[in-house]
């Protein structure tokens, strides 16, 4: 469904990902692993057009997608959960829910109210808030308004920057079990991650990611048990 | 790189004593006496433009309301020698006090700019500018201190010693001579440690502060210094002119040196001086085209920044080898660079 | 004393009716600050453009003597045509002198200037194609001198009712707008987080340009007011009147439209009392004053909020 071959990414004069090549099949959760400055959120604006490579290919469903303005490859069918929420907090819950669903402006109102309804079916919380700021939300409240979102745009594939991040044990199970539940429901996701064990009990596969070098790949059962990814991400000796 | 010109290395250190050389014959070549004069104004207004060089160039701080400094060194300059107060202070002792009044008013103005940000900056400190237009205009009631629309006449001469300088060639070698003082001071303080701090606060306050540069006395010796040298040239203007008129101090003659700076190549002082000759000699060429001479202006300025940001000259030629060009950020998203300057 | 007191509520409502005008220009300003954090230098000149359609306008419909027509029906058609056209100037100036600039990535100094360049260039072009002289607005024969009102014993013009009541007419127009549709919103979502933005599939810069084509409209009614009620204009208005409603902007905070508007009506009082008070000479050094030291002691304003860290610096 979505490939990197070869990919190098710059940031200015500084070299992100050094030809990192990857592969996501529909209806997986994959996992990319990796420190900080690692090169995972870049990898993750490489797909989304928001930064461009310098070579290597980007494809999606069969089509070239690098070189695509942003809008476009949203519109083909991906969505982000940025890393941190990064919610609209000047604008209402319903209001950021609406901008999720900005490339399907033009479909029927009423398959825009029933993607809604599904959301707030996700994540009760959200319905209860709609006409809060979002600003005034928790954290978690945040993470969801976030999936939220993203799902609002209907992509086949979701990419999720650090779902876990500032959250509290409990939550990151919460929202794992979400992830895991959209997946079900036929939304193939690409997960960035630092809490390994976590991501990788509900992945497929699992990428590990280093320098903007990809250094293993494997199922997310092999990743668990492999003594390196144990030592550098599971905090085991 | 479009404009590494094709001298060698020891040319390119000669060139600034030809040039030099050039400057000191120019006058004895003009035709007549109304090119003599126009030389004089482009040394006059080439001090200024080093002047804002210091603040925008050097620091980084855009004012776009320097010419406040100039018409206070003017009228300082005429109260302290002419009629109007019955002061006549001899030239050198006057333009002391010229000096140290603008690099106070620098001060002033600076200080409660000094949190701001760089847009925010540039609208303070055209408000500054415009209070004094208004005050300089309307000083005259109750009691006369500016002479108001009127302007103050009959100002002293500039005179060394019991001799009066007089006529267009000698003033012309007065404003040559501060001119070269001004632009060795201008070089010599931008390889000091201030001007070091100047170019660390340029590129990045926040940084620049982390590192121990004293981020607040960095920014008001900019406006001192700044302000000092259109004061200076300020008292000159008024002891040429013999006049001063609140109109010879409106905000497009800070636009026209601010325009000065950034056509040269802001930072580079002999750009700065280039770009002072090009602006107060266009217009005396094309004079028939006067009218359009503002409009041509204002394209230029939106064509430089979209195409030569830069300025003309790059920015320590001619005494430093080129640096390579900073590599374009690859693709990097605008709107974050575009707001953390 | 007593007669300074009697004259100060006919110079309040006046403050009050050159305030909302203010506020229209301040909203140009504010709102191009919001998506772009770039002083539009030249929207002073926008406005004073639209002075010139309307009285352009008026000009010719009054050549055509339709002198007759209700001032109901001549005034839309001064107001919509110098929205239009200052709308469409506005985009240009985006399009071709900042976007270059900020597009690449340059400072902050890049556009000011480029905006300071285009500031000079449209007063010129507006001297060197319609003369330096001053144009007189024929306001007489649409809102003759004594069409007046005695409101709570304050005599008052119809003009300047119309002047009101336009002003805060667009102004609950640009709200509903900004507020209820699909572009306002995604005006507000590009100057809360443009990169997010981007990945919701908005186009940025077109959310760009239209912001700059709704100021600029603003703007260009603003003009045909403001021509309307001096009843003369030139082609550097816009100098001052810019000028001023930056300062309202900055006063209400900027990027902040609720802001942009009080401002402005704060402002337009403040500059009354001012004359009322003190010297009339020296109302624009309130003004600066004003703005200078609100910048200085309270830079986010009264309506502003702290900034995303991201922003600041």
């Amino acid at each position: 469904m979505l490939s990197l071959t070869d990919v190098v990414t710059y940031y200015g004069p500084i070299m992100a990902l050094k030809g990192v090549s990857l592969g996501v099949d529909a209806g997986e959760i994959v996992c990319l692993l990796g420190g900080n400055a690692s090169g995972k959120s870049t990898t993750m604006k490489t797909v989304l057009g928001i930064v461009r490579p310098r070579t290597g290919t980007v494809e999606f469903e069969g089509e070239r997608i690098d070189g695509l303005a942003t809008g476009e490859i949203v519109r083909r069918g991906i969505a982000l959960v940025p890393e941190s929420r990064r919610v609209f907090g000047r604008m209402t819950v319903w209001e950021n829910l609406v901008m999720g669903s900005y490339v399907r402006r033009n479909e029927p109102k009423d398959e825009l109210d029933r993607d809604m309804e599904r959301v707030y079916g996700l994540f009760p919380r959200l319905k209860e808030r709609a006409q809060q700021y979002a600003g005034t939300l928790s954290g978690g409240e945040q993470q969801m308004l976030a999936i939220g979102r993203a799902l609002m745009a209907r992509p086949r594939l979701l990419l999720m920057d650090e779902p876990s991040m500032g959250l509290s044990p409990a939550l990151v199970d919460q929202v794992f079990d979400i992830i895991q539940e959209i997946n079900r429901q036929g939304t193939t996701i690409l997960v960035v991650e630092q809490n390994a064990s976590v991501a990788l009990s509900i992945a497929h596969r699992g990428y590990v990611l280093q320098n903007g070098q990809m250094v293993a790949s494997d199922t997310a059962a092999a990743l668990l048990k492999a003594d390196d990814v144990r030592r550098a991400y599971l905090g085991e000796e | 790189m479009p404009y590494s010109f094709p001298v060698g290395e020891r040319w390119r250190r000669l060139l600034p004593f030809g040039l030099a050389a050039g400057a000191v014959v120019a006058p004895l070549l003009a035709p007549n006496d109304y090119v003599v004069g126009a030389l004089a104004r482009i040394c006059l207004y080439a001090l200024l433009a080093l002047g804002l060089n210091v603040v925008v160039g050097f620091a980084g701080l855009l004012d776009i309301g320097y010419v406040a400094f100039f018409g206070i060194g003017s009228y300082v300059y005429a109260f302290l020698a002419s009629p109007h107060f019955g002061l006549h202070l001899p030239f050198v002792p006057a333009m002391l006090i010229v000096a140290a009044v603008a690099a106070v008013s620098g001060i002033l103005i600076g200080a409660p700019t000094l949190r701001l940000r760089g847009d925010y900056l540039a609208i303070v400190t055209l408000g500054f500018g415009e209070i004094t237009y208004i005050c300089l205009v309307n000083l005259d009631r109750p009691i006369n201190i500016t002479g108001g629309p009127n302007g103050l006449i009959a100002i002293d001469p500039p005179s060394f010693l019991g001799y009066v300088i007089q006529g267009n060639i000698q003033y012309y070698y007065l404003f040559l001579l501060t001119l070269g003082a001004v632009l060795l001071a201008s070089l010599r303080l931008r390889d000091s440690r201030i001007g070091w701090a100047w170019q660390a606060i340029r590129e990045d306050e926040l940084a620049a502060g982390a590192m121990g540069v004293n981020t607040t006395v960095s920014k008001l010796q900019a406006f001192a210094i700044g302000a000092t040298f259109a004061g200076f040239a300020g008292g000159l203007l008024a002891s040429w002119q013999r006049s001063v008129f609140p109109d010879n101090f409106l905000f497009h003659e800070s636009i026209n040196i601010l325009a000065m700076v950034i056509l040269g190549g802001m930072g580079n002082v002999f750009g700065v001086i280039l770009g002072a000759a090009i602006i107060v000699s266009l217009p005396e060429i094309f004079r028939d085209l006067a009218l359009y001479r503002l409009l041509a202006f204002g394209g230029m300025l939106m064509v430089l920044m979209i195409f030569r940001p830069q300025g003309l000259l790059p920015a320590r030629w001619p005494f430093a080898a080129h640096a390579p060009e900073k590599p374009e950020p690859a693709g990097a998203p605008a709107p974050r660079s575009a707001a953390d300057d | 004393m007593g007669d300074i007191l009697a004259i100060l509520p006919q110079q309040l409502v006046f403050g009050l009716a050159l305030g909302t005008v203010y506020g229209l220009v301040a909203l140009g300003y504010t709102m191009v600050y919001g998506v772009l954090f770039m002083i539009n230098f030249a929207h002073g000149e926008v406005f004073m453009i639209g002075a010139y359609i309307g009285w352009g306008v008026l000009a010719v419909l009054l050549d055509w003597s339709v002198g007759g027509l209700h001032p109901l029906w001549v005034l839309p058609l001064m107001l919509v045509p110098a929205m239009l056209f200052c709308g469409g100037l506005g985009m240009t100036l985006e399009r071709f002198a900042y976007r270059p600039l900020y597009a690449r990535g340059a400072t902050r100094l890049g556009p000011l200037i480029s905006a300071v360049g285009a500031s000079i260039f449209l007063q010129n072009a507006v001297m060197l194609t319609q003369g330096a002289r001053m144009k007189v607005y024929m306001t007489n024969f649409l809102f003759p001198r004594d069409w007046r009102f005695d409101i709570l014993g304050v005599n008052i013009s119809v003009l300047v009712i119309v002047m009101i009541v336009v002003s805060v007419l667009l102004m609950w127009a640009l709200v509903v707008l900004v507020q209820r549709t699909t572009l306002g919103r995604s005006i507000r979502a590009v100057s809360e987080d443009r990169e997010m933005a981007a990945v919701m599939g908005i186009n940025v810069g077109r959310v760009v340009g239209m912001t700059f084509f709704l100021g600029s409209a603003l703007g260009g009614a603003a003009g045909v007011l403001i021509g309307l009620y001096y009843t003369q204009i030139d082609f550097v208005m816009g100098y001052s009147a810019g000028l001023k409603a930056f300062t309202a902007a900055v006063l209400g905070g900027i990027g902040n439209i609720k802001g942009a508007m009080v401002g402005g009506l704060l402002l337009g009082v403040i500059e009354s009392l001012a004359v009322t008070f003190i010297n009339p000479a020296f109302k624009d050094v309130v003004t600066f004053a004003v703005l200078i030291l609100t910048l200085v002691f309270k830079p986010e304003g009264i309506f502003g909020e702290t900034l995303a860290d991201w922003k600041k610096v």
